[in-house]
């Protein structure tokens, strides 16, 4: 009797490295071939993409919509802002640690009452508490500076001063810093989806009553998968913050959450690229549209309307669609 | 004691708006299991539509009554939109996963946003002159505006009339047949295409009316819809989604917390009420008068 | 030994009793069948004992423990596991995903979040292994959510036999597939309970796959145990064949001595 065995995984994805390596050359030449202001648009890009790929993990993976996820970036935002204020530091490591600190604390504070819920629930629950941070740093604007914010000067990159100017230093050193923690913070995701864990994450997104009934504790996965997506978003929010040279309400408020959500889906949420390709198509896009009509929200509405309507698995659901017709063709 | 009931009608006034808003919202997912993230922007439609309506009448020698003839074009606007958008946006929707109807509604929460903006601009309008038309009613050693007073009136004449509607008519019964069991109320003869329209369109009426009421007290600005969502989720949390018992006392609740801590911590008042709606969820997630 | 043992397991909706003090004892190593027309509380003993439902009273002692207050995850580490009828999957997830993660938590393993899933071959090997015992290697990619409604049922059973438990309930392994169907998913499942040596509870309304694979039947009616015994003695029960299993126009009962109509 023969068994039949799982053919052995290759230490080396070929089909992976195949468009990973062109991307990853692309990435790096950039500074050298496009200007600074793309290159800062492309920063601004690759930060959002941490925080979507964090949200992801909620809602893609173990099946949970956030609309509160603007408290872990601007967490993140005002934990460096803080640190710059009161403790006069001006390391980026050490705004990254902070971010990390306070996100973990936060996310574990809020996910303890929000993971016993599911669906609509869920979602107000995240969005009422977001919305106290919000309120928080508006009224108690001798703290946070109110609508006016808290200034975030040019941090110290693993020790050594920013020199020169100061869009040079955004658009040359920063990036490649950003560059790096991105592609961290993509392959950390990627190994925790790829997990065990992660596959009972999305058995409890799947089917949350079969989930139990195989042993696994939904209440506790579901905040494990919590704190990770809100120090992956809060990771974000650290990153945004000098480059914005500005930590603000905007990014607490509940809209922001949604505009989270929209790129999530406009990459499509069911893939693990989804989020990042939507992320950074959304800055472009927002961009864009910012700097080509004053009516830039009607325009980023209709497009969320018919990217629901028309199509839901968002550009890497369409790809995918694509790739297997063409496929199929062969 | 005049400083008292001078805040229970602040309170009142604020709950009465507050009741026309999330009642709308919870009418609606009582009904149609939508949650209309662009229901505050119904009721920012409505604040514009009336401002700039009684604007238009506005002139030297304009009667008062006039005012209040087109005080309500707000609501009757926002009703309209609401046919509209349910006809064309919401009804491709009810088969789908309520992630999608969610980004749905946030999507035309944004494209509401801007259509206000361009219609009517970035500065706010104001209808003052109605406000200032009415005087003020004495209250003790001191006044109070009388226009204040009939915003309370009309919220409490809503409320009335709203339970009227849904428990004592025919549209009302099948308001709540279909708000159960769509399946069964469809077998057993309901249109409930017919009956979801509705629904929808007298809840962005409510809205609609609670701009319109709204705006003479204070100006119909850009932003206002996000702001007065939040609140309208923090009522009916607290009163239960999808009851309207609830939206009123939610409404209550939430106006006389307010109250308070503007009086007291005006910086928390904000906070306090988001945090007792996450209490509420937390300890009772259908909320006082919801159904799990 | 009694492997499971209810004593006095009530639990009521509202003022229906749909469990009303049952006294449910299984056997180690026990193919039993639990019997009775809808409603008479098979479905609701078998929540509560597998943790789905919290009872009004009594107790649930399994292997001498009170399990009574545990919740289902940790019924499922001491060894209870069901199978449902309405099919359960991650229909999202390929067939062999669905096993695999029944032995991920069987080992402990479903909290590492740090090792790629794709890299334990033991458990890829053991699923694969187990998709084969039952028939399903070769939809082992597919998703759960895209078989056929017999291959489903199938692999219902495999996800709770994949836990390797004590005591393994099955609520109608076979409704909703065809007749043709039915005997060939019971021979599977008896074969691999059998060779595992498995405790199993068997809910079932169809009387042949009962008198056929059962050792011992239980027969429930509004809520109590109305007889429990043997086939044989539950065939010659005149309590149940009027209620439950039904007689021919002669007066005969409906399934004659080899267990067949």
């Amino acid at each position: 009797m023969t068994t039949v065995t799982a053919a052995r995984p290759t230490l080396i994805p070929w089909r992976t490295l195949a468009w990973l390596v062109p991307v990853a050359l692309v990435l790096l030449a950039a500074p050298y071939v496009v200007d600074e202001f793309q290159i800062i648009t492309l920063t601004y890009g690759l930060i959002a993409a941490i925080g979507a790929i964090g949200f992801n993990l909620l809602l893609g993976y173990t099946g949970l919509l956030s609309f509160g996820h603007s408290a872990f970036f601007g967490g993140g935002a005002y934990a460096v802002a803080f640190m710059v204020k009161y403790l006069k530091i001006a390391s980026m490591e050490l705004f990254l640690a902070g971010s990390i600190l306070a996100n973990a604390i936060l996310s574990l504070l809020f996910g303890f009452v929000c993971v016993r819920y599911t669906k609509i629930f869920f979602g107000i629950l995240t969005l009422c508490l977001s919305q106290v941070l919000w309120s928080l740093a508006f009224k108690f604007f001798w703290v946070t500076g109110g609508t006016d914010g808290l200034r975030v000067p040019t941090p110290t990159l693993l020790g050594s001063v920013a020199s020169g100017d100061k869009m040079q230093f955004l658009s040359h050193q920063y990036y490649y810093y950003v560059l790096a923690v991105f592609a961290i913070c993509v392959f950390l995701m990627w190994v925790i989806v790829h997990s065990p864990f992660g596959k009972a994450l999305q058995a409890i997104r799947d089917n949350e009553t079969r989930a139990e009934f195989i042993g696994i504790r939904i209440r506790r996965y579901r905040l494990i998968a919590f704190v990770i997506s809100g120090v992956f978003t809060g990771v974000a929010g650290a990153l945004w913050a000098p480059l914005n040279g500005l930590a603000s309400p905007d990014v607490l408020i509940w809209t922001f959450s949604g505009e989270i959500v929209f790129m999530t889906v406009l990459g499509g949420f069911r893939t693990f690229v989804g989020p990042i390709v939507g992320a950074i198509a959304f800055t472009y896009l927002k961009t864009y549209a910012v700097g080509f009509t004053t009516y830039w929200q009607l325009l980023l509405g209709v497009v969320l309307v018919v990217l629901v309507l028309l199509l839901p698995t968002g550009i890497m659901g369409a790809v995918e669609r694509l790739a297997a017709r063409v496929k199929r063709a062969r | 004691m005049e400083v008292l009931v001078i805040h229970i009608l602040n309170a009142l006034l604020y709950s009465s708006v507050l009741f026309l808003i999330a009642g709308g919202l919870s009418l609606i997912y009582g009904v149609m299991r939508i949650l209309n993230l662009a229901h505050g922007n119904l009721y920012a439609l409505g604040a514009f539509v009336s401002a700039w309506a009684i604007g238009l009448a506005t002139g030297p020698n304009t009667p008062n009554f006039v005012f209040f003839l087109l005080l309500p074009a707000g609501a009757i606007a926002a009703a309209a939109a609401g046919a509209v958008i349910e006809r064309t946006l919401l009804r491709p929707f009810y088969k789908r996963p309520e992630e999608y109807q969610l980004l749905m509604t946030f999507g035309l929460l944004m494209i509401l946003e801007d259509v206000i903006r361009f219609i009517w601009g970035p500065a706010p309008l104001s209808a003052t002159s109605v406000y200032a038309s009415l005087g003020s009613i004495t209250i003790g050693d001191g006044r109070y505006p009388t226009y204040n007073v009939v915003v309370i009136g009309v919220g409490i004449v809503a409320a009335v009339f709203l339970w009227a509607f849904i428990y004592r008519t025919r549209f009302g019964v099948l308001l709540r047949a279909t708000s159960q069991d769509k399946r069964m109320a469809s077998a057993l003869g309901v249109n409930v295409n017919r009956i979801y329209i509705q629904a929808f369109t007298l809840g962005c009426f409510m809205a609609g009316l609670g701009g319109a009421i709204v705006v003479p007290s204070q100006s119909a600005v850009l932003g206002m819809g996000v702001d007065a969502l939040v609140l309208a989720f923090i009522v009916v949390v607290i009163g239960g989604l999808g009851s309207l018992e609830g939206a009123l006392a939610g409404a209550l609740i939430v106006g006389v917390v307010r109250e308070v801590f503007i009086t007291l911590y005006p910086e928390v008042e904000l906070a306090v009420l988001y945090l007792i709606a996450a209490l509420v969820l937390f300890v009772r997630p259908a909320g006082l008068f919801g159904r799990a | 030994m009694d492997l499971l043992a209810t004593q006095a397991l009530t639990k009521s909706f509202g003022d229906n009793y749909a469990v009303n003090r049952v006294d449910f004892a299984v056997k180690q190593g026990e193919v039993l069948a639990l019997i009775g027309s809808n409603g008479a509380g098979k479905t609701t003993l078998v929540n509560l004992v597998s943790g789905l439902l919290r009872p009004d009273s009594g107790q649930i002692m399994f292997e001498n423990n009170d399990v009574t207050q545990q919740k289902a995850y940790d019924r499922i580490k001491v060894g209870i596991a069901r199978s449902f009828q309405l099919v359960n999957l991650f229909d999202h997830l390929s067939c062999v995903d669905n096993v695999a993660l029944s032995i991920f938590s069987r080992a402990g393993k479903t909290q590492n979040l740090a090792t790629l899933a794709s890299r334990d071959q033991a458990v890829w090997d053991e699923a694969h292994e187990l998709l084969r015992q039952f028939g399903l290697d070769r939809h082992a990619k597919m998703l759960a959510g895209s078989m056929s409604h017999g291959e489903r049922k199938l692999l219902d059973v495999a996800v709770a036999y994949a836990l390797r438990p004590k005591l393994l309930f099955l609520d109608e392994p076979t409704s909703g597939v065809s007749t043709r169907e039915k005997a060939p998913i019971m021979d599977i499942v008896s074969s691999i309970v059998r060779s595992g040596g498995i405790t199993v509870v068997i809910i079932e309304h169809d009387m042949d796959i009962v008198f056929r694979y059962s050792e011992r039947i239980v027969v429930m009616h509004q809520g109590t145990v109305l007889a429990d015994g043997t086939p044989d003695q539950i065939r010659a029960n005149d309590a149940v064949t009027t209620t439950l299993i039904g007689t021919h126009p002669t007066g005969e009962p409906a399934f004659g001595s080899d267990g067949h109509a």
